[in-house]
């Protein structure tokens, strides 16, 4: 079991600006992509790679490892930070993102880059997945755990909430899915496109395990990462209120930074604000 | 003549399979009754996942076994399968290159009484059409069971297409099943006759009575649509100079299609496809529906006569 120590939220603090300077680097360098959604999952992601999964990047495919599953893969470079950071391939990669011919593509392809476990990016079917995997832990009686992180604005699609549905009917307590309930979708607020509110009782009402935290704090991500190891017999979710575009002060709660990358001078501003 | 069905075939054949490989696992969608995965559900309670009525989520769920090393049957209505989770087959399994067998029963017109709404005369289109993955329309029992042998073996993504009523048995348990290899049943000089599914019988059936009439056709048996076997479309179309495509699908985009689109480029010779001429189907018993639709002996003997005339 992880323990939460000061040293321990003072590395994931660190890695989560590593993170976000990368995803303002290789978006400037790339020239498109969703600046927005990936800095509002930098502090989970942290989380998640630098304290709570079993992972090895010297063996991405190891049986018994953790598995991450980004449903929002639209949010690709924050994986392809976290993932470089914790050395799945080297940081030089990332100035490929969305370049001919890279394995980085625009949306993550489990085929190219060593460390993605799931090819996603048309919303909804990362969470599906992230079932599969959870029922053939089950059955080969591993003690790995998967982890979904999905967005608020994709909770509208169906395929979601049958996914919900079968994770719970099959009692799949090694599952953990976060929603980085950051707002925003690329038309508006999610309030004003279609509401997907109240969301934590919705999970409640799917039978999941529902915990309510700020996605931007450390220690509540383990806390929260802690209590979900000690549930027995359903899924838990971990509804996390976070803010767009988080630590660009340019950026935060702009629905127009959902899919814009930043210009030279932006992307220096950010940089010198991410430090 | 012993009848099968296809979707019977597939049944018996998952349970073997399932005995023989452990990281066989069969997922369906409250239709384990009708697709016949029931006789797997039985045997490995364990490995058999009921979806419910959610075809997207099947697929889905699918791809996240195989993506941790199973071995995924996915079952459901073929309309539903190709139709209601097409872009997860596409995004999930098939860009993915994941190693989940789509298999679709109650394809085409002989669903029945169903109707229109149950009947896909669409899918072998649609499926084919995806990068990556492989199209087994098999035409008896027997080559059923040889096909699910053979999608096991073969990683990545499939689309088995099977039928609801029994069908004539054709083949032997010995016979050479191989992916990509359409099966020469006949050997005419006259003309080629290319089906696949449930056409095959009638295709043989219209040869013998050709035959009669001093006309010799040659039998292909495609049962994989893809990757079709070209060079055996190339040799025939030299060898005989004119083909008929029978199936039990629209004409449009299907056997006939991928055939047309080798012989045009390659051996241009006249081709006549026979199928659902671009409508959808309506209730009615199945062979009311085949003679209704024109998929029957009589019309395939007719078209050959035709085809020659060109």
């Amino acid at each position: 079991m992880r323990e939460i120590t000061e040293g321990a939220i003072q590395e994931v603090a660190q890695k989560a600006m590593l993170i976000r300077r990368d995803i303002i680097t290789m978006l400037g360098e790339a020239g498109s992509g969703h600046p927005g959604g990936s800095l509002s999952a930098a502090d989970i992601l942290s989380c998640l790679y630098f304290w709570e999964m079993q992972i090895d990047p010297q063996n991405p495919r190891k049986t018994e490892r953790d598995r991450f599953v980004l449903s929002k893969g639209h949010a690709a470079p924050v994986l392809y930070a976290a993932l470089a950071e914790k050395g799945f391939f080297p940081t030089e990669e990332l100035a490929r993102l969305r370049k001919l011919g890279s394995p980085l593509q625009g949306h993550p392809d489990m085929r190219k880059v060593p460390g993605v476990e799931a090819s996603t990016g048309s919303l909804g079917q990362g969470l599906s997945w992230a079932v599969g995997m959870a029922l053939a832990g089950k059955l080969d009686r591993q003690s790995y755990r998967v982890y979904a992180l999905l967005g608020d604005g994709e909770l509208e699609e169906g395929l979601v909430w049958e996914a919900l549905m079968a994770a719970h009917h099959y009692r799949l307590d090694n599952l953990v899915a976060f929603v980085d309930h950051n707002g925003l979708q690329i038309d508006g607020p999610v309030a004003d496109v279609m509401s997907p509110e109240p969301v934590a009782d919705k999970f409640r009402a799917f039978g999941w395990e529902t915990l309510e935290i700020d996605g931007h704090d450390h220690r509540q991500i383990m806390e929260a990462l802690i209590k979900a190891r000690t549930v027995q017999g359903r899924p838990t979710a971990i509804i996390a209120a976070t803010v767009k575009g988080k630590g660009c002060s340019f950026m935060e709660n702009r629905v127009e930074w959902h899919g814009t990358a930043p210009s030279k001078e932006q992307t220096a501003q950010a940089l010198a604000e991410l430090c | 003549m012993e009848k099968q069905a296809t979707r019977d075939a597939y049944g018996k054949a998952l349970v073997e399979l399932g005995r023989k490989y452990g990281d066989v696992v069969v997922l369906d969608a409250d239709l384990s009754k009708s697709t016949k995965t029931a006789d797997f559900a039985k045997a490995f309670p364990e490995r058999f996942i009921n979806i419910g009525i959610a075809e997207q989520n099947l697929m889905g769920v699918a791809a996240g076994l195989a993506a941790s090393g199973k071995v995924a049957f996915a079952s459901s209505f073929a309309i539903f399968a190709s139709g209601r989770a097409f872009e997860i087959v596409r995004n999930s399994l098939a860009y993915a290159s994941l190693n989940v067998k789509v298999c679709a029963t109650h394809a085409g017109l002989t669903v029945g009484e169903d109707g229109g709404s149950h009947q896909s005369v669409e899918d072998i289109a649609v499926m084919r059409s995806i990068p990556n993955i492989c199209v087994e329309v098999p035409a008896d029992g027997t080559s059923t069971r040889k096909a699910v042998a053979a999608i096991y073996e073969r990683p990545g993504p499939v689309y088995l297409r099977l039928g609801r009523p029994a069908v004539p048995v054709l083949y032997n348990e010995d016979m050479d099943f191989t992916i990509g290899r359409g099966i020469e049943l006949r050997d005419g000089r006259d003309a080629t006759l290319i089906a696949c599914g449930i056409m095959v019988s009638k295709c043989l059936e219209a040869a013998d009575r050709l035959h009669e009439a001093g006309i010799e056709v040659s039998v292909i048996d495609m049962h994989t649509i893809k990757p079709i076997d070209q060079e055996l479309i190339v040799r025939k179309a030299r060898e005989t100079g004119a083909i008929l495509t029978v199936e039990e699908h629209s004409i449009l985009g299907g056997l006939g299609g991928a055939v047309c689109e080798i012989v045009c480029q390659e051996c241009p010779v006249p081709v006549l496809r026979m199928g659902i001429m671009d409508v959808f189907g309506q209730s009615g018993s199945p062979d009311e529906l085949l003679q209704y639709y024109g998929l029957t002996i009589d019309k395939i003997v007719e078209n050959v006569q035709l085809l020659r005339k060109k």
